[in-house]
């Protein structure tokens, strides 16, 4: 006997809606950034944090870039520290999912110098919530080329040279910089030995 | 002041999160330096990021702090800084929810959205849209549609993503707009394609005309965008499944020809699309089957897994097609990806042999701790389906599924594997044993309550009746002792089965359920004391009918009718006869709960049971006067077509039986835009002593809105055996003619007729079916006062399973101890039948079958009323 299968399994709704969720979380599973564009899936921020603890401890141990939890394909990707992941329906063409995906990395990447890594990320949350909105709008893909996305949110890192703060405070941030720079090698070191 | 890095961050090392440790009243207190002048951009811009990430971290902000803080901001806009500008939109964005009076930002984002600097002017569209609503919408109307049509990209795409997110408030401004949208399907950016084609077909897609039209444009000019593909891909299979055309449309060619596509994501919507096509020939499937097997090997797991998910449904249908895939299959079974390799298993265990079973679930029992649950389920169902497809490896699954039982899991994933077990044993008498062991081992230890309940109400029904049924007892008794109420309840019916059916078990039992009449639970102590008195009597038919058998009626008719017994006392006790019957049969996989003894639950059912359809007639029909001295109704029939497809009018019937009439229930739908029906009749004409008593019409059916008329006719008090019988049937109605668009009728009009099929009304029609879970003990209850019996010759059926299927749908009666699954290689079977004649009386059918030169069955029948029995014996024969 064959199983039947649901017509409406069959069809997918032409649709520009094709992201359910992104989200990035740190190597604790710690939501750093995190949209959900369909208000019907997890609304209520406990089911959001659940469903994200649920995914990060199915993914975090083998990098397998593709799951299928809790009725949705989450495709996903880390480096060193963060995890990115991109969630969609079970119907939805997995390779638009991983274009979302590759584009926000790509993009992170460039922006952050290659470090894409918590704390870096975390010094650059503007750009951060810039790039995602320039990918992503309600849902519909919005961009998925790092390169246009980079051109429309023109961000750059912050290194300019100070004008109206005090020579003391410039000096103090650059201290601080240099020792986030040693840290942050510190924690690569780390992370790459662990691996 | 602003430290970027917190001191205390930089000691806790792990914790070096600049945002940890953020209150949400300290930034709110930080965002009072937005009016301060000069406007410092760099700080201001950090206070803003503090803001979205707390939103984002789920921080609730109250209204008024919110709006406070959303005026501060306003005032940013002074300021030119491109990313403090466009952190601004975001807050917006954020915050529009939240925040009263958010308006307030319009002029300034209409300003940015038609202003010089092209950076600003894509995100202000989005943010201001955002903020509009259908009243405010009108007012920046114009600038939507220049900005669809701008030949800057970016100002383009947000114009027509925030158009398709407004469809849904002002669908009826943003459909004015459809020329803007249309002009930019036609630009050179691959995005805007895709956003102006998603909006189009968004604000067309109720317009199947204008949808093809489109399409035919799009498919003919080609695009550049693989996402404008896909949606094209999507729309035709859309369209061709709706218009039920063949494959030969140009639709099809044009998603075929999609195969051939240079992206990949395009290449994999196509062969998708086919893929899930309903009625596709193998032909069709080939050149699809053969992209998902390049794919199988692409070094992208992603790929990989779109393409053996999908291969994946394909061997559900056409197993033989993904044959030729079974090599890059095999390849796929050791990927490192589980949930890649757990699919080319399962697809494999549906298109290899019988042979490469035992290899295959060896390999996957290597890993199935690994995979997640959903996946878990997914092994369970290609188990279940391998077992029904070679019955002879159950002892292979059964091991293997009561190893899966053992690990751990939830409740999706555990019921998956004890419905796989069930359907094995009932599927294999030789399993039983074996299965019944594993399901007692599972409830030992099984949180689930559902799952218990079932497993109980499994043993109390099979377990009697194995050859040795005092070993359940203990497993039974436990969860006595050990469990939640519900399983208690069930655990009690269980153990009074094994009393009714095993002489030798009922002192042992009797003492045990003495036990239990101490519970602390009102369920369980009653369901304890009812069935304790029942055993008592020892009397066979009671056991049958309050222990075995639970009741046939319907539960929401039982409720109703208990209910307006309470509002109307009476002398007379409550007839359960007067309950209309259940319509499906209480099915055996329903929790144990819910099928025994209903008589004494106490309202305390595990869940609302939701009306059945013919709870639902029973309730429209009881609306007629004309229909309400009827009684309760007995049975519905199937809809029965009598018209032809395609014709003028549609017309079904449905055929409800009654104690004494039939009503029946024509179901009529115009399809001529240019006519009004008014007073439809289906006039009818019988040819045995039907009397047709009364017409109900439909009082008036425009186009393509379906109306009911019905017609009661009298079943023959004189002749209780003239149950068939044969009705010519006309519409008759009143035509006026309408206006096509407005659907405004003439004045006049004229009557007409319509010729309709015959409509048959059979000795099914009168029997409803009931299923009996102890077909033997019924068999005993009813006894052999009126039994008869009778044999016959069926020269041209050739096969058993023929022999079954005719009867059981010639008599309309419920097929019980699964006697209707005729066993491979058996020359002979013997069928049980039960059902309820209409009038309340009880029906068993017991037909012995052997082959031999045709069929040769010996039919037994026995009823409480010997009118019914002559009545089945005449029609069989």
């Amino acid at each position: 006997m064959e199983p039947l299968i649901p017509r409406i399994v069959a069809l997918v709704e032409p649709s520009l809606y094709t992201v359910k969720a992104v989200f990035i979380l740190d190597n604790d599973g710690n939501r750093l950034l995190s949209k959900y564009y369909d208000p019907e899936l997890y609304p209520s921020m406990k089911e959001q944090k659940n469903f994200e603890r649920n995914v990060f401890n199915k993914t975090h141990k083998a990098d397998n870039e593709i799951a299928f939890l809790e009725g949705m394909t989450v495709v996903y990707k880390s480096s060193i520290d963060l995890f990115f992941y991109v969630v969609g329906s079970p119907q939805e063409n997995e390779l638009m999912l991983v274009a979302v995906l590759s584009c926000l990395f790509e993009s992170l990447s460039q922006i952050l110098r290659k470090n894409v890594e918590r704390r870096c990320l975390l010094d650059n949350m503007e750009g951060v919530f810039l790039i995602v909105d320039e990918i992503i709008d309600g849902g519909v893909i919005l961009e998925s080329d790092p390169q246009q996305v980079l051109q429309k949110v023109n961000y750059r890192v912050d290194e300019n040279p100070l004008s109206e703060q005090s020579v003391a405070q410039h000096i103090t941030e650059k201290l601080a910089l240099t020792s986030h720079v040693l840290q942050s090698a510190k924690e690569q070191i780390k992370w790459s030995i662990l691996k | 002041m602003i430290k970027k890095f917190d001191k205390k961050d930089e000691e806790s090392g792990s914790g070096s999160n600049p945002f940890q440790h953020l209150e949400k009243s300290a930034v709110l207190q930080e965002a009072r330096i937005f009016n301060e002048t000069p406007i410092n951009p760099r700080r201001c811009l950090h206070i803003l990021t503090k803001i979205i990430y707390l939103l984002n971290q789920g921080e609730h902000f109250g209204t008024t702090e919110a709006t406070e803080a959303f005026f501060a901001m306003t005032r940013l806009f002074q300021s030119n800084d491109q990313t403090l500008r466009r952190m601004c939109y975001l807050t917006i964005k954020e915050m529009a929810n939240i925040s009263e009076d958010v308006i307030i930002v319009t002029s300034s984002l209409t300003k940015d959205m038609t202003g010089k600097e092209d950076v600003y002017r894509g995100p202000a569209i989005r943010a201001l849209c955002r903020i509009t609503d259908s009243t405010m919408l009108q007012a920046i109307e114009r600038y939507m549609k220049q900005a669809i049509v701008d030949k800057v990209p970016s100002v383009s795409s947000s114009a027509l993503v925030s158009s398709l997110h407004m469809v849904k408030r002002s669908y009826d401004v943003v459909k004015r707009w459809v020329n803007e949208a249309q002009e930019a399907a036609s630009s050179d950016n691959i995005m805007v394609q895709y956003h102006a084609l998603g909006l189009l077909y968004h604000l067309r897609k109720n317009d199947r005309l204008a949808v093809t039209k489109m399409l035919n444009k799009f498919t003919k000019s080609g695009l550049k965008s693989p996402f404008a593909y896909c949606m094209l891909i999507r729309i035709a299979s859309k369209l061709l499944d709706e218009t039920e055309g063949g494959h030969d449309s140009p639709l099809f060619d044009f998603i075929e020809s999609c195969l051939r596509n240079k992206n990949e994501m395009v290449v994999y919507e196509a062969a998708s699309a086919i893929v899930h096509m309903p009625n596709c020939t193998a032909r069709e499937l080939a050149p699809a089957v053969s992209v998902l097997q390049l794919f199988c090997s692409s070094p992208k797991a992603a790929l990989r897994y779109a393409a053996v998910r999908t291969l994946n449904k394909v061997a559900m249908k056409h197993p033989s097609a993904v044959t030729a895939c079974n090599l890059d299959l095999e390849n796929l079974i050791t990927d490192s990806n589980r949930s890649i390799a757990t699919l080319a298993i399962t697809t494999l265990l549906k298109t290899g042999s019988e042979s490469s079973v035992d290899r295959l679930m060896k390999q996957i029992s290597s890993f199935v701790s690994e995979i997640s649950d959903e996946f878990k389920v997914v092994v369970v169902q290609a188990i279940s389906s391998l077992c029904q497809k070679y019955p002879r490896k159950h002892s292979v699954m059964m091991n293997f599924l009561s190893n899966m039982l053992r690990d751990d899991g939830g409740f999706e994933y555990k019921r998956a594997i004890v419905d796989c077990i069930i359907s094995i044993i009932e599927e294999n008498p030789e399993s039983k044993e074996t299965g019944l062991a594993h399901l007692c081992e599972f409830i030992e230890d099984c949180e689930h309550t559902v799952l218990a309940t079932k497993i109980l109400h499994l043993l109390g029904k099979e377990g009697p009746r194995t050859p040795q049924p005092s070993k359940y007892i203990r497993f039974i008794f436990n969860r006595v002792v050990l469990e939640s109420e519900a399983v208690r309840a069930a655990a009690v019916s269980a153990l009074a089965k094994f009393g009714a059916q095993n002489d030798d078990l009922l002192p042992s039992v009797l003492v045990l359920m003495q036990r239990c009449m101490m519970d602390s639970d009102d369920e369980v102590r009653d369901r304890a004391t009812f069935y304790m008195n029942v055993l008592q009597q020892k009397q066979k038919a009671l056991n049958a009918a309050y222990i075995f058998n639970g009741l046939s009626v319907s539960i929401p008719g039982l409720e109703k009718s208990l209910h307006q017994y309470t509002l109307e006392p009476s002398e007379k006790p409550f007839d359960m006869k007067s309950v209309p019957l259940a319509t499906a049969p209480i099915t055996e996989h329903k929790t144990g709960t819910t099928t025994c003894c209903r008589l004494i639950c106490t309202g305390k059912l595990p869940e609302k049971l939701a009306p059945s359809r013919q709870d639902i007639y029973q309730e429209q029909l009881a609306a007629i006067p004309e229909f309400q001295a009827l009684g309760p109704l007995f049975k519905s029939s199937e809809q029965v077509q009598l018209t032809e497809a395609e014709t003028e009018y549609v017309v079904r019937c449905i055929k409800h039986t009654f104690a004494r009439h039939m009503v029946f229930q024509f179901d009529c739908t115009n399809t001529l835009n240019d006519q009004l029906l008014q007073k439809v009749v289906v006039q009818m004409e019988p040819s045995e002593s039907y009397e047709v008593t009364n017409y109900i019409p439909a009082t008036s059916l425009p186009y393509s809105q379906p109306g009911s008329c019905y017609t009661l006719v009298q079943l023959p008090d004189d002749d209780p055996t003239a149950v068939s019988c044969t009705f010519s049937c006309t519409m008759k109605y009143l035509v006026k003619d309408c206006d096509p668009n407005t659907g405004e009728p003439d004045d006049d009009g004229y009557d007409d007729e319509y010729v309709l099929e015959d409509l048959e009304v059979t000795v099914a029609d009168h029997i409803q079916k009931v299923l009996k879970a102890n077909f033997g003990a019924a068999w005993e209850e009813v006894g052999d006062e009126f039994e008869k019996e009778e044999t016959f010759a069926l020269a041209s059926v050739q096969t058993l399973d023929e022999a079954v299927g005719n009867i059981i749908s010639f008599l309309g009666m419920q097929p019980c101890e699964r006697s209707d699954k005729v066993p491979e290689n058996k020359n002979s079977h013997v069928l049980f039948l039960a059902g309820v004649f209409r009038g309340c009386h009880d029906v068993l059918v017991r037909a012995r079958l052997a082959l031999a030169d045709g069929v040769t069955m010996q039919v037994t029948v026995r009823s409480s009323e010997e009118t019914v029995v002559d009545v089945i014996l005449a029609s069989v024969g």
